[in-house]
């Protein structure tokens, strides 16, 4: 598309462009700069305080089971949440209007909510009714809040999953005598999930990134809290929030990147129905669209 | 049945919450525009920047922008963005961050619309001699805007959500205050209820307002 904005330059283009460039160069470069010099004027490009990330202490007390913890939950949201995605997302396809009611209204009010109110809320209620001890609590708490959410967006994902399949799917199965159950579950579900698989991968995502918020409100010990503890142990604040940072992007631009492949080779492959959830699906649906759908079907957004 | 409500200024909590949503989204407006008129120009330069800016930003949690603006950037940085009151300076770190988180997912959904500009209009423009940043700002950001208020909505609601992360660096906003509430009182799920209904209040008519809106505005073809 870019392509099409401008013609192919022609060497007066050709000039300017490279004025453009030169300049947007020296005004990164001088950012660059002066960047560094603040970290030098407050004394962060110090060796001592980097030199704990060429060690193996910093990994293996801090980083590594921050992480750890950050994929425990996330991994334990996502298996929680996708079957109680998958009952809300076929209820709300439900024939009884009731059931569709009661679903829809579930679905639109979890997705309207923050995590973090979900999270705290969650938190305090371990606390007041039930024997759960404190030290397992941030991680219930956590999950909980992760789980109320992602599965009213999962809901969302089953549902398009289920919608973008071709509408001789059902007909053929009712044609060949099969209650609405048995369709369901043989025909529509398996071919479902193929389409939902990147979407799915990418809402992981979204869990992902959401984790660092139990870290810091109610004390869940994942990679964002574990950095609070290794810097307030080694003096090195700045350094430990880049490195952090740095781990977030290259775990997360794993799974995205693992998502848009797993989307091009479902849509390439020739057994499937060729309905394929996209990761801008995902980016869509993270918003509660409480006003029903825009259908403007572009992507962008999200948590 | 609600006097647990009483001492606590509940409604200024949602109005800090309101104000952070307003003052950030005009920022990731402007922002997130440039951004990606930065990812279609013809420059290489800006192009690369303007992609690896979107791709680093969205990977990274919100939470750990937040929390580096206060932690980093006001207390090593000294960066007081123009004010000695904490409250002011908080406030004032949290839209900073949120216009750098949000402006990422504003530039992809404005870069989606500009796609969905038809070829013709783009070579029309170009046809009768205008430049690149006439044909983007004239011809083809006009109707890109149009087509994505729905995606735009979107993510106006996910910022709406997303301003409770300010609870992290102690700006009073709702989740803050819900915080302390719960902690402190004993009606946990009325606390819970209030709060929730709250963000339903905030979300549910943007979301109906925009919707009506977009579809007002679509551009016919």
């Amino acid at each position: 598309m870019s392509s099409v904005l401008y013609d192919t330059p022609g060497p007066r283009a050709k000039r300017r462009n490279v004025l453009f460039s030169a300049l947007f160069t020296v005004l990164l470069a001088l950012l660059l700069w002066w960047v560094w010099q603040k970290m030098d004027d407050k004394n962060q490009l110090d060796s001592a305080l980097w030199k704990p990330f060429a060690q193996s202490e910093a990994w293996t007390t801090y980083l590594l089971p921050g992480l750890a913890n950050t994929l425990k939950a996330a991994a334990l949201a996502m298996v929680i949440a996708l079957p109680l995605g998958a009952v809300f997302g076929i209820a709300r396809l439900s024939d009884h209007r009731w059931v569709r009611g009661v679903s829809g209204t579930v679905v639109e009010f979890f997705r309207a909510i923050p995590v973090l109110l979900l999270m705290l809320f969650a938190n305090e209620f371990y606390s007041r009714y039930t024997d759960v001890s404190s030290d397992d609590r941030p991680l219930y708490a956590v999950v909980t809040g992760l789980v109320l959410y992602n599965a009213a967006v999962l809901a969302e994902v089953v549902r398009a999953g289920i919608l973008s399949l071709p509408r001789g799917q059902t007909e053929a199965a009712y044609a060949i005598g099969l209650r609405k159950g048995q369709t369901m579950s043989s025909i529509l579900l398996p071919q479902a999930v193929t389409a939902m698989l990147p979407a799915i991968v990418s809402q992981l995502v979204v869990i992902v990134k959401d984790t660092a918020l139990g870290g810091v409100m109610i004390g869940f010990t994942e990679l964002l809290n574990s950095r609070g503890t290794l810097a307030a142990n080694y003096a090195n604040v700045i350094p430990s929030f880049i490195v952090v940072a740095i781990m977030f992007i290259v775990l997360n631009f794993i799974l995205t990147s693992f998502a848009s492949w797993l989307e091009k080779r479902l849509r390439r492959s020739k057994r499937s129905t060729g309905a394929v959830l996209g990761v801008e699906k995902v980016d869509d649906l993270n918003a509660a669209e409480v006003g029903g759908s825009y259908g403007a079907g572009a992507g962008g957004g999200g948590i | 049945m609600f006097d647990f409500l009483e001492g606590y200024d509940v409604l200024g909590a949602f109005w800090m919450t309101v104000k952070l949503t307003a003052v950030s989204a005009v920022g990731s407006l402007i922002w997130g525009t440039l951004l990606a008129a930065m990812r279609v120009s013809p420059v290489p330069l800006m192009r690369g920047f303007g992609t690896v800016y979107v791709n680093v930003v969205r990977n990274i949690p919100l939470t750990v922008i937040i929390l580096f603006s206060s932690l980093g950037l006001a207390d090593i940085f000294g960066m007081t963005m123009g004010s000695d009151d904490f409250d002011v300076q908080g406030f004032r770190l949290a839209v900073l961050s949120l216009v750098g988180y949000t402006a990422a997912f504003v530039c992809e959904a404005i870069r989606s619309g500009i796609n969905t500009v038809p070829v013709g209009q783009a070579e029309a423009a170009r046809a009768i001699g205008l430049s690149f940043s006439q044909t983007l700002t004239l011809v083809v950001l006009p109707q890109a805007f149009r087509s994505v208020i729905g995606p735009l909505a979107n993510v106006l609601i996910a910022l709406t959500k997303n301003t409770t992360v300010a609870a992290a660096i102690g700006v009073a906003e709702a989740a803050y205050l819900m915080k302390t509430m719960i902690e402190n009182e004993a009606q946990t799920l009325l606390i819970g209820v209030v709060f929730a209904f709250g963000f339903v209040v905030l979300t549910l008519p943007t979301g109906l307002i925009l919707g009506w809106l977009s579809k007002r505005l679509a551009v016919k073809r």
